[in-house]
């Protein structure tokens, strides 16, 4: 199926007991995870920065000053890997209008029951929405983190410009951080999920449960 | 300073003019801001710009460079025409009743007796009456015609607010208000003080810009007075300290003259200046002219000094003419000069017309710069692009830079405005291999001396003949030295009972104790007591102040005979009693004078002597009709030599000063008012101490390139934008610098004209860490005072224009 | 003369101040010191200053500080600005009084004021790199700065500033060493008209209406005492000839506070982000507990199979 919607290249079904799905590509799984590492240790550094109980964080990076100057460089990683997951997964995550039937069952995506659920793409609307939050914040992070990036930028802002970029990027930060832990979450939750992104491989009965229509599109692309 | 800093506290009324203290003098202009603070005092500052020291004023007035006489007469004649005179004051302390000879005149601002040809006067017609009992005719009326008073009157006449307006572009309102405030001085309980520097002085007419305010003050009943005085503020820590110990070409130490041509013998020189009392029962202390001139010989010569020979007079250089800074490099630039040793001197940054200063330089056959930092003069030879473009393969002039030590690297003595001798003790180890000042001169001094003891000569002992009596002879001390300029006794000093007064070898008290039969010795007698035999009071340091006055008479040693107000006894009416509750200073208890101070008078000479205040005059008063100036008797509103108005507006025949030291070459590149139609003047800024501090990186950093301060109006007549580079440029050079625009300078309303004023700091140079300019004095003309012969620095005339360059 | 602060004596004596008595320390939680010393204030009197910059060079000296050389820019403030070596800097206006038709040159010397409630103390995320003293002093310690600058942004008088050397923000120290063995800062030491006085603040508030008083008699009928309230007052005063317009003297805060931005930023966001983040955590927790796993059946497997297969 030429047209398919759902599909990403590299996307395939290995027939065998059980059926095993290629859900990310080895480039996808690398640009996620140099992603998801800049993110967590951006927490981190930028975390024992913003609450005086979590300074002690800054000891993970070699101290005060190694914090201050690492975290905009690994902002700096970040948005770049950031822009390569954007630029694979953009157009999988456009919002449809089964997504907000969806939404609309949102009970039932708590609590389990997927039958009662329409059929699924590759992506699922909470799965869109982490996306497009992410992809917000982040803007909203690295445009803020230049103003208030001292070292290299400190004389370009006035000091009223560089007092709302320091609060944007506190709020956009801690939004991205429970965005961050929402997808976590439902990754741990969602059980068969973790390994589409160490193997890069899910099982057929996990695709069928939760991506039944990128299921589908594969089996019949095929 | 005939007053000292610390009494500026006392004064009601402060008026700086001619000076900027609160840029020049900051840590003296505490006392400014203390009489304000504490006393509530008015401090007015009249200024061709808005300075620093305007921006601590109540009241401020401009006026155009070099027109102070027009707006002091201006004040004078306010004065006398409201009657606004402390009248016993100024009828028993001056020569206000005095009666002047048949024959003074005076027409078209030139006084009687002027010689065109040889731009001089002959003051013969300028002298008093005499009675037939030697002492002068007075008119206690003040009704004569010939009346020092009446003549003032008719003299000052011309000089009202409108013609102040005129000349000065001071706005009559503002000059009112000068005017007003200086005469709410006189009265007995009030009093003035004026602070004036080199704004005043570097004009070819600046010992009369002087006497005016001599006049007002003396007007006013504010000389000798606290709170009083003239007080010429000094550019250097040390500057009076230099005059003082005679390093003026026409001067020896101690304000002695320098010997002339035409007087061969001691006698010959010393009966010209008898100084006869000319008014019953006055002191006119010059009498003992002849004590402290011998003394000086005997420190000199020493043994060597004897009647038989004048003390060794004869070894003394005679002046054919006065060797001043103009003269010198004059003669210089003739070709007639073969060496000059420069000690802390930067001639081509501080005399006038650098490029005649270069051009002298460079005929020399050697040049010794004495120096703790580098100067631009010992690299005159180096060419520095259009900063200092002097074709260096032409230059012959041999040059020795020897490193000395910087003031706190060695142990001595400062005397600063107040006569104050201070001791500074040495603060740091020499630099490298720097030496002080006296090693260097001590080793020449031997070297020459050995030589000619070697080889002879024509004229051996004045060099020979000196008496070198120190420990180390390569090194006399700071103690020795201060020690020989104090005096002492060399046999016992006796009464006239026979009793011993003091003992042989014993340190002099006061120059009181000076003899003029070879007994005694002494370098400059006006310091005689700083080190007596009670040790070295310039080490004092004690800032007690017993009677409440700000008077600290045991710190330092303030010259003469630790006075702290000279002519103090004016501070009390004719009958000792002081003037007011509020002015009570040096006053007659009954039986002696006391005080606040040591009493500038005989301690034992009762008021009813009626002997005057001015105990260094033959008058024994002052002088509101001064003979001795060389430019008249009375001020006259002189024009600078380069005038920007077409003629003088209150005396139109009179150019320039018609008797100001100029020489012919210099005379020909003064400038004209159509082709350089802006008056400039120079000055120096707080950031910076002449032309030492651009070598010195904080001072750099604070005010780190050369300026040119210009009005909003000729900024955009010019097309000038702030922060941009502008060319100024004189009939003898120019200078480039940054455009600092300010409302702080306003073009002046001249006789109808409009009259652009820029002004132009001088700190800046080619040499050192600001970033580099050409000498201010590129642009300055070379023409001095007629008393004084110090240069014409604070008005000529420039043009200026925009170049392309960055703008901030 | 006023007020008499002694010569220094030559033999070492013990700082009167140190670490046991802060009251404020950057992002920690301390208890202030009790009781606290004697507030101290400098007062600069605008009305007495000369501009000479006596006190820009002190205190380069004193702090053992370079500078570098600048250029003109048409005017006579240099430096241009502060920076992280120039503490204290004369900023130079000239002001055309509309009532008395005078010009004014009012010269201001510029620097940190040592507010009461130091904005940069309450932005600093490092701990300890800011400190104030129980007498008000409010001082960096530079051991401790991390460089981020966010006292830049706490700052309502645009003081700190961040040295591109080593990163660390730099500011005036109210010569805090001086002062710990019973003398003045540098710049009140050099000062010659003495329009930089320094004691208690209730001493220099008495030596502020005296001045005040004689700025009245003058004609200064708005003189006054710049103590800003809206940072509970300053450790560092100004006696204005005009305190009813401070944005005359080269742009003095007419009403400093901190800004209400960093007054959010280091308020609500900091507790309300810090909840949203545990909460998010939490309900995912309270989720898993309650919900349990989403588990893949057998019968989704076979599922697949069919359609693979298929």
């Amino acid at each position: 199926m030429a047209t398919s919607t759902e599909v990403a290249r590299g996307d395939a079904v290995h027939r065998g007991e059980p059926v095993t799905v290629d859900r990310y590509t080895t480039g996808a799984r690398i640009n996620h995870w140099i992603t998801a590492a800049s993110l967590v240790l951006l927490a981190l550094s930028g975390l024992a920065l913003f609450h005086p109980s979590l300074f002690w964080l800054t000891g993970l990076f070699g101290g005060g000053p190694n914090t201050r100057a690492i975290h905009p460089w690994i902002g700096v990683v970040l948005f770049f890997s950031f822009i390569g997951l954007f630029i694979r997964f953009w157009k999988l995550n456009l919002w449809e209008r089964t997504d907000n039937v969806w939404l609309g069952k949102i009970r039932d995506v708590l609590t389990s029951n997927e039958e009662n659920l329409p059929e699924v793409g590759k992506y699922n609307a909470g799965q869109k929405m982490v996306f497009w939050s992410m992809s917000i914040l982040i803007i909203l992070l690295i445009t803020s983190g230049i103003v208030i990036w001292e070292q290299y930028f400190g004389g370009y802002f006035s000091i009223e410009q560089r007092r709302l970029a320091v609060l944007v990027h506190a709020l956009a930060a801690v939004a991205a951080i429970c965005v961050w832990i929402v997808h976590v979450y439902a990754a741990i939750w969602v059980r068969g999920t973790i390994s589409a992104m160490t193997s890069g491989r899910v099982t057929g009965g996990w695709a069928w449960r939760h991506h039944r229509k990128w299921l589908r599109e594969l089996v019949s692309g095929k | 300073m005939t007053n000292s800093w610390t009494d500026i506290k006392n004064a009601d009324v402060v008026w700086i003019m001619g000076g900027n203290a609160a840029e020049a003098h900051p840590c003296g202009f505490k006392w400014v801001t203390e009489a304000k603070a504490e006393r509530g005092a008015k401090l007015m500052v009249v200024d061709p710009r808005f300075n620093r020291s305007a921006a601590m004023a109540d009241h401020y007035s401009p006026i155009r460079s070099g027109s102070d006489i027009a707006f002091l007469s201006g004040v004078i004649n306010y004065l006398l025409t409201n009657d606004k005179i402390q009248h016993e004051y100024v009828k028993n302390y001056t020569n206000i009743s005095f009666i002047v000879k048949e024959g003074y005149g005076f027409q078209d601002g030139l006084f009687t007796g002027y010689n065109e040809g040889t731009r001089s006067y002959d003051k013969a017609t300028w002298a008093y009456e005499m009675g037939p009992d030697g002492f002068v005719v007075k008119d206690e009326t003040l009704s004569h015609p010939r009346s020092v008073y009446q003549i003032m009157k008719k003299h000052f006449a011309i000089y009202t607010p409108e013609m102040v307006e005129r000349v000065t572009g001071a706005p009559k309102e503002k000059f009112l208000k000068v005017a007003e405030w200086a005469a709410s001085t006189a009265t007995k309980d009030r009093s003035m003080t004026i602070m004036y520097a080199l704004g005043w002085t570097q004009h070819s007419h600046g010992a009369q810009n002087i006497r005016c305010a001599a006049m007002i003050q003396l007007l006013c009943g504010n000389i000798g007075v606290p709170g009083g005085g003239i007080n010429a503020l000094r550019g250097h820590s040390n500057v009076q300290g230099i005059t003082d110990i005679g390093t003026l070409t026409a001067s020896l130490p101690g304000y002695l003259a320098m010997p002339i041509d035409g007087e061969p013998t001691l006698e010959s020189h010393l009966t010209k200046r008898q100084f006869k009392p000319i008014q019953a029962n006055q002191t006119s202390y010059w009498q003992n002219y002849r004590k402290f001139y011998v003394s000086f010989l005997k420190s000199m010569y020493g043994a060597k000094a004897t009647k038989e020979n004048d003390f060794g007079y004869n070894w003394l250089p005679k002046l054919d003419v006065a060797y001043d800074v103009l003269r010198m490099f004059d003669v210089m630039h003739q070709g007639k000069t073969t060496g000059m040793l420069c000690q802390g001197f930067n001639p081509i940054m501080s005399v006038s017309n650098s490029r005649k200063v270069i051009a002298a330089l460079s005929k020399l056959k050697f040049l010794v710069s004495m120096d703790p930092i580098e100067t631009d003069t010992a690299r005159f030879w180096e060419n520095h692009g259009e900063f200092n473009n002097v074709d260096t393969a032409s230059i012959k002039t041999e040059v020795f830079m020897l490193p000395v030590t910087a003031f706190l690297e060695e142990e001595g003595s400062f005397t600063n405005s107040s006569r104050a001798v201070m001791w500074k003790w040495q603060a740091a180890d020499p630099y490298a291999q720097s030496r002080t000042d006296i090693a260097i001169l001590s080793d020449l001094f031997i070297r020459i001396k050995k030589l000619y003891e070697k080889e002879g000569g024509k004229f051996v002992e004045p060099i020979t003949a000196v008496d070198w009596n120190y420990k180390d002879p390569h090194h006399p001390s700071a103690d020795e030295l201060a020690k020989e300029l104090n005096g002492k006794a060399i046999v016992d000093l006796k009464d006239a009972e026979g009793k011993v007064v003091r003992a042989a070898g014993q340190q002099l008290a006061t120059f009181g104790e000076m003899r003029d039969d070879g007994s005694t010795d002494g370098v400059q007698w006006i310091y005689t007591g700083f080190y007596g035999p009670n040790g070295n009071w310039a080490m004092r340091r004690d800032n007690s102040d017993p009677s409440g006055m700000n008077v600290f008479g045991s710190w330092g040693f303030s010259w003469p005979a630790n006075r702290r107000i000279l002519y103090n006894r004016a501070s009390a009416d004719p009958a000792g009693k002081p003037w007011s509750d509020a002015k009570k200073y040096v006053f007659w208890d009954g039986k002696r004078w006391t005080g606040a101070d040591v009493p500038d008078f005989v301690p034992t000479n009762a008021p009813s002597n009626g002997t005057g205040p001015f105990i260094m005059n033959a008058e024994g008063v002052s002088r509101l009709f001064a003979a001795p100036m060389a430019d008249g008797p009375l001020p006259v509103h002189m024009e600078p030599f380069e005038t920007p108005l077409a003629s003088n507006p209150v005396f139109p025949k009179l150019k320039g000063n018609p008797v100001a030291r100029v020489f012919k070459n210099d005379m020909e590149v003064f400038g004209n008012a159509k082709d350089f139609p802006i008056v400039a003047t120079t000055y120096r800024l707080v950031e910076h101490f002449h032309y030492w501090t651009k070598s010195v990186h904080a001072n750099a950093v604070t005010q780190p390139e050369f300026f040119v301060e210009i009005s909003e109006q000729l900024a955009a007549e010019k097309g000038i934008k702030k922060g941009q580079m502008v060319r100024v440029w004189s009939n003898r050079g120019e200078v480039k610098g940054k455009a600092v625009v300010t409302k702080r300078l306003k073009p002046f309303k001249i006789d109808g004209k409009t009259v652009h004023q820029i002004g132009l700091p001088l700190n800046f140079g080619f040499i050192g860490e600001t970033k580099t300019a050409a000498p201010i004095n590129s642009l300055t003309p070379y023409v001095g005072d007629a008393n004084s012969q110090t240069p014409e620095f604070k008005a000529f005339l420039v043009n200026i224009e925009p170049i392309s360059g960055p703008v901030a | 003369m006023y007020p008499v602060i002694p010569n220094p004596i030559a033999k070492p004596i013990d700082a009167k101040f140190g670490e046991k008595d802060l009251v404020k320390r950057s992002a920690s939680s301390i208890t202030p010191a009790s009781p606290r010393q004697t507030q101290v204030a400098k007062l600069i009197d605008v009305s007495k200053c000369i501009g000479c910059k006596a006190c820009q060079v002190a205190c380069l000296e004193w702090n053992n500080l370079t500078e570098e050389v600048g250029v003109n820019v048409g005017v006579y403030d240099n430096p241009h600005d502060l920076t992280p070596n120039t503490w204290t800097l004369m900023r130079y206006t000239e002001y055309e009084n509309p009532e008395s038709g005078n010009l004014e040159w009012l010269i201001r010397k510029d620097g940190c004021m040592h507010c009461e409630d130091p904005g940069c103390l309450k932005a600093c995320p490092a701990p300890g790199a800011i400190v104030q003293y129980s007498n008000g002093i409010v001082d960096f310690v530079k051991a401790n700065c991390i460089g981020c600058g966010y006292c830049v942004k706490g700052c309502p008088f645009n003081i700190p500033r961040i040295s591109k050397v080593d990163n660390k923000a730099y500011k005036c120290s109210l010569c805090s060493d001086r002062v710990a063995v019973g003398q003045g800062p540098a710049c009140q030491k050099a000062c010659p008209t003495q329009a930089i006085v320094f004691g208690t603040k209730d001493e220099m508030k008495k030596w502020a209406d005296f001045r005040i008083k004689d700025l009245k008699s003058r004609g200064f009928k708005n003189a006054g005492l710049y103590d800003p309230p809206g940072v509970q007052g300053t450790h560092v005063m100004y006696v204005l000839q005009h305190a009813d317009k401070p944005n005359l003297y080269a742009g003095l805060a007419d009403n400093p506070r901190i800004s209400p931005l960093v007054e959010f930023w280091k308020g609500f966001t900091k507790y309300a982000g810090l909840t949203a983040m545990i909460a998010t955590a939490g309900f995912g927790l309270l989720h898993h507990v309650v919900a349990g796993a989403n588990r893949v059946t057998e019968h989704d497997e076979q599922e697949a199979k069919k359609l693979a297969e298929k």
